[in-house]
């Protein structure tokens, strides 16, 4: 069995207009999220990024914790899975386990994967199994009304921490990267044509891939440290606050000095776990 | 008495800003929270008291609710006066350290905003999560108005560190039935409360204390495991008087009493509903109702779950004709629910004991209404003049 990342078997390409519907449960709508919340553009982007895969969505599962993002799989026509708070992976691997052959995306916040689930995240990332991590990083809990999380920035309020936060953050590419994701990404709910892109390439990629995806929560996050409206909180932290990396090269350090990187920021290759297992069993039967 | 000439009365509270409150004036050592439905609008409040200055607390935002109670522990070991608030999946994730804080012997004090489990994910009320925790060794009360929910944290902290007890004590309020709604109150002035509560001084070494070193929590194999829990057991069984005595020291600051229960028009009914929290209160509505029609029906609520007062349970219920326990949370025996198990086990050294039947029902909100409660008595009456019971057990308000 070949360790090679899978080769894109469909070429990428954008799709316009797109419909939507087939993917959608469309009983369930209209969905929970505040106006100017930036999941939508998220979910949207997912969808298109799985058409141009060319999987069957009964060959995908989607799962997903607790919190606002987590809601996501309620309202698409695939195979999901709605389970506890921060519990999204182990359930994951669970499935992928059972059934290798799925496509297995989690859907998480930076609430859900990095600090109630932050232990599964690390070893998630550490094991390599063939999983797509999708952490919508609103900075906040947005569902219980914006606590401090631990992607809150420095110095910014949240309903626990009201004269600014004093915790360092974690960077979540940085952490996947260190704990052994072998595809990670970030990208911004602002840039959803390329959120697109990097969804596909974290879906064909064979290996745990990790996408931070920064994302608004204007009726929390955006209330509390002042930004006037969503759309300023997008442009502020989402496309001012971000660079793409191929852009970043050629930038001297000054004018990228506390921007966020975007694109894919670390691909390596590593034995993938579900491949590995099936080795082991074949070894062990004595085949 | 003069403390009451000091009560503020007709305040507009929620239940979760009164349990806010309340924490404020505790003013305790260290809380250590994470944010869940309904119960995150008592710690979110309490932070504010926090950032304020408002008290000396150390205020702990953790990463999940294991961690939570995991710091409330290493802080209530070290010597502090520790409080916490949460709900449902919060509680279930608290569990394995629920044992640990009532096996340390730590008086921490923690408030359950009740709302149901999941699967399915819901987020209203019901007491399957406190309910879940009974036998975890905390001392449990429970909360019909947002009044009772406020003098119930004030007790807790009194009881909870009582030297012949010191266990920890859980306070259970309806989710968003009574966090959520604005009721008015009487609050105590802080200083009242201060000393009704007192300095906690902890009675056991703490962690802290260099000069007496000591351990917590340390291996107990079979020669020694098992005295530890008889003395747990000993201590769960002495709280009751403490319980009492709290409640009697707090009528005079506050001219509201309180026991192990409450008894609504109980002294010549033929049939009662048993009920927890908020429920009560619509229950007390259908009550009056038929007993304006000349019906003989009460209520008894009990306040105190754990320790469960099995004794004053028989004794409040042992001339009365037709119980019905209306339990919000069912423990899948088949049989009935918690309440109800306890309660029907309560009266069986009862010479001659009434007819008993088991309602499930307010599961994840579904609502429940004073015809709700009409219906039960009809059937209870309806049981007591035909003298058989259909079913024991079964669910009200419920598509069949």
């Amino acid at each position: 069995m070949s360790t090679q990342t899978a080769a894109r078997t469909v070429p990428y390409k954008e799709k316009a207009p797109f419909d939507y519907s087939s993917y959608m449960r469309k009983g369930k709508l209209p969905h929970i999220w505040c106006s100017g919340c930036g999941h939508g553009i998220v979910l949207k982007s997912l969808l298109r990024a799985i058409d141009a895969t060319g999987i069957q969505k009964d060959d995908i599962a989607i799962v997903s914790g607790i919190g606002c993002s987590s809601r996501t799989p309620g309202y698409l026509d695939f195979n999901t899975l709605h389970t506890l708070h921060g519990r999204a992976l182990p359930c994951a691997t669970g499935i992928k386990l059972a059934k290798p052959k799925l496509k297995v995306i989690v859907v998480t916040g930076d609430g859900d994967a990095l600090a109630i689930g932050g232990n599964h995240f690390i070893h998630a990332c550490r094991r390599n199994m063939d999983l797509t991590i999708m952490v919508y990083n609103n900075y906040i809990y947005g569902m219980t009304s914006g606590q401090s999380s631990p992607t809150t920035p420095q110095s910014m309020i949240a309903t626990t921490a009201r004269y600014g936060s004093i915790e360092p953050t974690f960077d979540t590419c940085t952490l996947a990267k260190a704990a052994g994701a072998t595809f990670v990404a970030r990208g911004t709910a602002y840039h959803a044509q390329e959120l697109e892109k990097t969804i596909y390439d974290a879906i064909m990629h064979k290996g745990t891939s990790v996408l931070d995806i920064l994302d608004s929560c204007p009726t929390y996050y955006g209330r509390f440290n002042k930004f006037k409206s969503a759309s300023e909180m997008m442009e502020k932290i989402e496309k001012d606050g971000t660079l793409s990396i191929s852009q970043a090269d050629k930038l001297p350090p000054e004018k990228r000095e506390g921007k966020l990187l975007r694109g894919v920021l670390h691909k390596s290759e590593r034995p993938e776990y579900c491949e590995e297992y099936e080795r082991l069993m074949e070894k062990a039967q004595g085949k | 008495m003069a403390a009451e000439a000091k009560i503020k009365c007709s305040v507009g509270l929620t239940g979760n800003s009164a349990v806010a409150y309340a924490m404020k004036q505790i003013n305790p050592d260290v809380v250590a929270a994470y944010p869940i439905t309904p119960s995150t609008t008592i710690v979110e409040e309490f932070s504010g008291y926090v950032a304020d200055g408002k008290v000396d607390t150390e205020f702990v935002t953790v990463e999940s609710e294991h961690s939570a109670m995991s710091a409330c522990i290493g802080a209530s070991a070290a010597g502090a006066r520790v409080m916490t608030a949460t709900s449902s999946q919060g509680l279930a994730l608290m569990w394995e350290m629920l044992y640990i804080a009532s096996g340390m012997r730590l008086p921490i004090v923690m408030t359950c905003v009740n709302r149901a489990l999941s699967a399915p994910l819901n987020i209203h009320c019901d007491h399957s999560d406190s309910m879940g925790a009974r036998d975890s060794g905390w001392i449990q009360l429970y909360s019909e108005t947002v009044q009772e929910a406020y003098d119930n944290v004030i007790q807790a902290v009194r009881i909870a560190e009582q030297e012949n007890i010191l266990l920890p004590v859980m306070v259970c309020l309806d989710g968003f039935i009574t966090s959520h709604s604005i009721e008015n109150l009487c609050l105590l002035d802080d200083d009242v409360i201060k000393k009704f509560i007192g300095e906690y001084k902890p009675s056991q070494p703490s962690l802290l204390d260099v000069d007496h070193p000591t351990t917590y929590g340390a291996v107990a194999l079979p020669d020694s495991y098992m005295e530890a829990r008889r003395q747990q057991a000993e201590a769960m069984t002495l709280s009751k008087d403490v319980i009492i005595n709290a409640a009697k020291d707090f009528e005079k600051i506050s001219g509201r009493s309180y026991g192990l229960m409450e008894k609504y028009r109980m002294d010549d009914a033929d049939a009662a509903i048993v009920i927890l929290n908020s429920a009560a209160g619509t229950t007390k509505v259908a009550v009056d109702e038929m007993r304006n029609k000349g019906l003989k029906v009460g209520l008894l609520k009990p306040r105190v779950f754990r320790p469960f007062p099995y004794i004053e349970m028989a004794e409040a219920l042992k001339n009365v004709k037709v119980i019905g326990v209306l339990d919000r949370a069912d423990s899948y025996t088949s049989f009935g629910g918690p309440l109800f198990t306890e309660i029907r086990s309560s009266l069986y050294e009862l010479d001659k004991r009434p007819k008993i039947i088991n309602r499930i029902f307010g599961l994840g909100g579904r609502d429940y209404g004073v015809k709700d409660s009409l219906a039960v008595f009809e059937e209870l009456l309806k049981i007591k003049d035909m003298g058989k019971i259909d079913k024991v057990y079964d669910y009200i308000s419920v598509r069949e």
